[in-house]
């Protein structure tokens, strides 16, 4: 973010009020939620701030089913929408989800870890969910899933999650975890040019030249909200171009392909990672969410050592940042991925490094934050 | 009287396939048709009407009709339908749903709905088993149905899904059957005039799954049953009770003028910004 | 609406019908019969007081009553192919048919859950 003579706005906020900040900061006026801990911050700051925006609307729903349902109709009417759930709302939120990706439709849900299954552990941090964000909802599809690891990134990663929502017309996830969401600490508002806020294509062409799910080169087709004269059908069923139900094999496999052919051509804009002293490391710790943090401070642990070690933190988590992972795995001798779960992320890592270099798994499951010199181990025996 | 089918395919998408996807003497076609004939007769503009639809036989009415149609998930079409009013509410929404749809996987929403008294017109179409799966029975099967998964009569007891609209706080519900076209006509056209949440429940018959199995030979005898056994609701309520259990009653059961919720909440956005700028 | 018969054009669109039968069995003139085609036929066309019962309850948008002075005027000056169809002298005699079998049915798409 660029840096201005003028003074920016500062806040003392919690990563799920920096949430809200980046959500309004994007254009979102309408959010539908149910009260779950660890998320339901945002849906209570949301609250209070969505009835003194312009239009804004804040639901609190039934159940989280109900929750994604509105924010779908709420975004096929034009609206930006988001919700936000953690680990058992969001397993009620996959059918929706799995509509919602097959009709294309743009909405960010944040889905703040806590330890699972079941109620589990409602009040601990955990990673369990990052392979559920990838494939929970049933049949192949593509998705974007996004992660942040201290409050201000919370705010980046939300109009991140916004714009990606736009330009893909996607369902994006943003994986924050308790840890994240309840820090609490100091973050700098941007000013609105400071950055790109995207909107959805809505169709310039006349209503009856309008094709719903047009086979485009970027493979985007526009949106128009409902209501604006284009009329269209939207079903979760496969359909054809004109958004009809199909099952014809040769118009579902165009409809397949093109759903994934726009994020997989994309994948130099999606996926997004920073580099910390990768450049000679040796050993390279891959992290995300709270544990990156924990990573960064055990990476120059190392270096006070004298062991060439580098952190790369994942921002994108699907699709999975091949290139990154193994442009370092192939100058390392080692990959750590420490993660609060049984080894979901390292799963994805060790697929693409395939015998590149040595992967050292570090896995925590008891509700509690991995920590720098639990990483710093690990990158000491690498 | 003249002139309704050639009104209907003013209203149809020509593109489709016709004639539609249901069975011979299914009452959902015309559902179809009193639901063009009352947004006609209202002269509301196609492109402000938004038909959400759920999942089973009563979903694919959306596939056919020249409105704004979302064809939703299994149960859920009121959620959708709530986040496309609360969006727009410039926009007429209008929600369908089957028995199953509406009053099993769907009915914590119908309530909620109910209860926020969103404004959306509800038609639930009410044919008494899960007629697109090949016919299991439903919550509104009567006891007894004989069903693909009650091979010995189904033993619980049926919703009402007036009563339950009503326990749940719409403020308008009416009950009309296929058979009384005319008066469906009516209910649905004043169901749409209404602020807040309406709902019309729909009788409409399923022969192929529910009445070849419960001794009704053919389509007709269904239409037939209705003509014998719906009595209007004043009619109803001046027979003795033992009377009125061989009755189903038909006609306006509430008819309040509540504002919707978008309504309340958009006074309540006006109110609060008003302050801040004050 | 009069009730004076013989006023009225009544049309079925023999490739809509699907021969349920509601028309035939609650036309208060018996204006239809349904044949062995599995389709419903205009045979006392005569007798139509033009209620509309059978218009408005075709499930099938098959059926269609127009009075006879407004229905001659339609014909001759009818571009719309939609109108041309549903030609009067299509469905009062269409003749022996081909069995047609049963309506054009999309894929079941349809899931509830078990």
């Amino acid at each position: 973010m660029a840096t201005k003579k003028r003074k920016k706005k500062e806040m003392f906020a919690l990563g799920n009020e920096a949430v809200v900040e980046g959500a309004l900061l994007a254009g979102c006026t309408f959010y539908a939620g149910y009260p779950i801990t660890p998320s339901t911050e945002i849906a209570e700051v949301m609250s209070a701030r969505l009835p003194l925006v312009k239009d804004g609307v804040f639901l609190q729903m039934e159940d989280e089913i109900a929750s994604m349902g509105a924010i779908i109709g709420s975004s096929l009417a034009g609206r930006k929408s988001m919700t936000a759930t953690s680990g058992p709302g969001f397993s009620l939120m996959q059918e929706n989800l799995g509509y919602a990706c097959m009709t294309e439709v743009p909405l960010v849900l944040v889905n703040v870890m806590r330890g699972g299954p079941s109620t589990g552990l409602p009040t601990s941090p955990a990673q369990g969910d990052v392979q559920q964000a990838r494939w929970g909802c049933h049949g192949d599809h593509p998705i974007i899933v996004l992660s942040a690891s201290d409050v201000q990134e919370c705010l980046e990663m939300t109009v991140v999650a916004f714009n990606f929502a736009e330009k893909y017309r996607t369902p994006v996830i943003l994986l924050l975890d308790e840890i994240t969401a309840h820090t609490r600490e100091k973050i700098v508002i941007p000013d609105p040019e400071d950055f790109e806020i995207i909107s959805r294509v809505t169709p310039a062409m006349p209503p009856e030249w309008y094709v719903s799910y047009e086979e485009t080169m970027r493979g985007v087709p526009a949106l128009p909200p409902l209501g604006s004269g284009y009329r269209f059908h939207v079903t979760g069923l496969t359909h054809d171009q004109n958004g009809f139900p199909t099952s014809k094999p040769d118009e579902v496999k165009a409809l397949m392909h093109r759903q994934f052919r726009k994020i997989d051509q994309f994948f130099y804009d999606i996926q997004l990672v920073d580099e910390v002293n990768c450049d000679d490391a040796e050993v390279v710790v891959v992290a995300y969410g709270c544990v990156a943090r924990s990573a960064e401070l055990a990476v120059h642990m190392a270096r006070e050592r004298g062991v060439k070690a580098g952190l790369l933190k994942l921002k994108t988590l699907f699709p999975f940042p091949k290139t990154a992972v193994q442009t370092l795995a192939r100058q390392c001798k080692a990959l750590v991925v420490p993660e609060m779960n049984m080894g979901q992320i390292s799963r994805e890592v060790k697929r693409v490094n395939n015998g590149l270099t040595h992967v050292i798994t570090n896995n925590r499951v008891d509700g509690q934050i991995i920590t720098p010199s639990e990483i710093f181990k690990n990158i000491m025996q690498a | 009287m003249a002139q309704v089918t050639q009104l209907i395919h003013d209203y149809l998408r020509h593109n489709k396939k016709f004639p539609h996807v249901y069975c011979a003497g299914c009452g959902h076609g015309i559902v179809l048709g009193s639901l063009i004939r009352s947004v006609h007769g209202l002269g509301y503009a196609k492109d402000d009407i938004v038909l959400v639809a759920g999942i089973g036989c009563s979903g694919r009415m959306a596939v056919y009709v020249d409105f704004n149609t979302v064809h939703t998930t299994h149960g859920r079409a009121l959620t959708f339908a709530t986040g496309i009013k609360m969006a727009n509410p410039n926009l007429k929404v209008i929600v369908v749903m089957g028995d199953g749809d509406a009053m099993s996987i769907g009915g914590n929403h119908l309530i909620h709905a109910a209860r926020r008294n969103i404004g959306l017109t509800t038609l639930v179409l009410n044919n008494n088993i899960y007629g697109m799966t090949g016919g299991q029975y439903s919550p509104t099967s009567p006891v007894g149905t004989v069903s693909a998964t009650s091979p010995f009569g189904q033993l619980e007891r049926s919703f009402d899904i007036v009563d339950m609209a009503m326990a749940s706080g719409a403020s308008y519900v009416a009950r009309g059957t296929v058979l009384h076209a005319t008066m469906l006509d009516g209910l649905i056209s004043d169901a749409l005039e209404k602020p807040g949440f309406n709902l019309v429940e729909i009788l409409t018959p399923c022969h192929t799954q529910y009445g070849r199995k419960n001794k009704f030979k053919t389509v007709v005898d269904m239409y037939q049953w209705y003509k014998k056994n719906t009595v209007k609701l004043d009619r109803y309520r001046q027979l003795k009770s033992e009377e009125q259990d061989k009755f189903t009653p038909i006609g306006v059961f509430r008819d309040e003028m509540r504002p919707g919720l978008e309504t309340r909440y958009a006074e309540l956005r006006n109110k609060l910004q008003e302050q801040r700028n004050a | 609406m009069s009730k004076k018969k013989g006023l009225a054009k009544v049309t079925i669109y023999p490739d809509w019908c699907k021969g349920c039968g509601i028309c035939a069995a609650f036309c208060p003139a018996g204006v239809f019969e349904l044949r062995a085609d599995g389709k419903s036929h205009v045979v006392r066309e005569e007798e139509c007081v033009n209620c509309g019962f059978c218009e408005l309850h075709c499930p099938d948008f098959a059926v269609s009553v127009t009075p006879k002075e407004i229905s001659r005027r339609k014909t001759d000056a009818c571009v719309d192919p939609r109108v041309e169809a549903a030609d009067p002298s299509a469905g009062t005699d269409p003749g022996p048919e081909e069995n047609v079998g049963t309506p054009n049915r999309e894929e079941d798409h349809g899931h509830k859950k078990a």
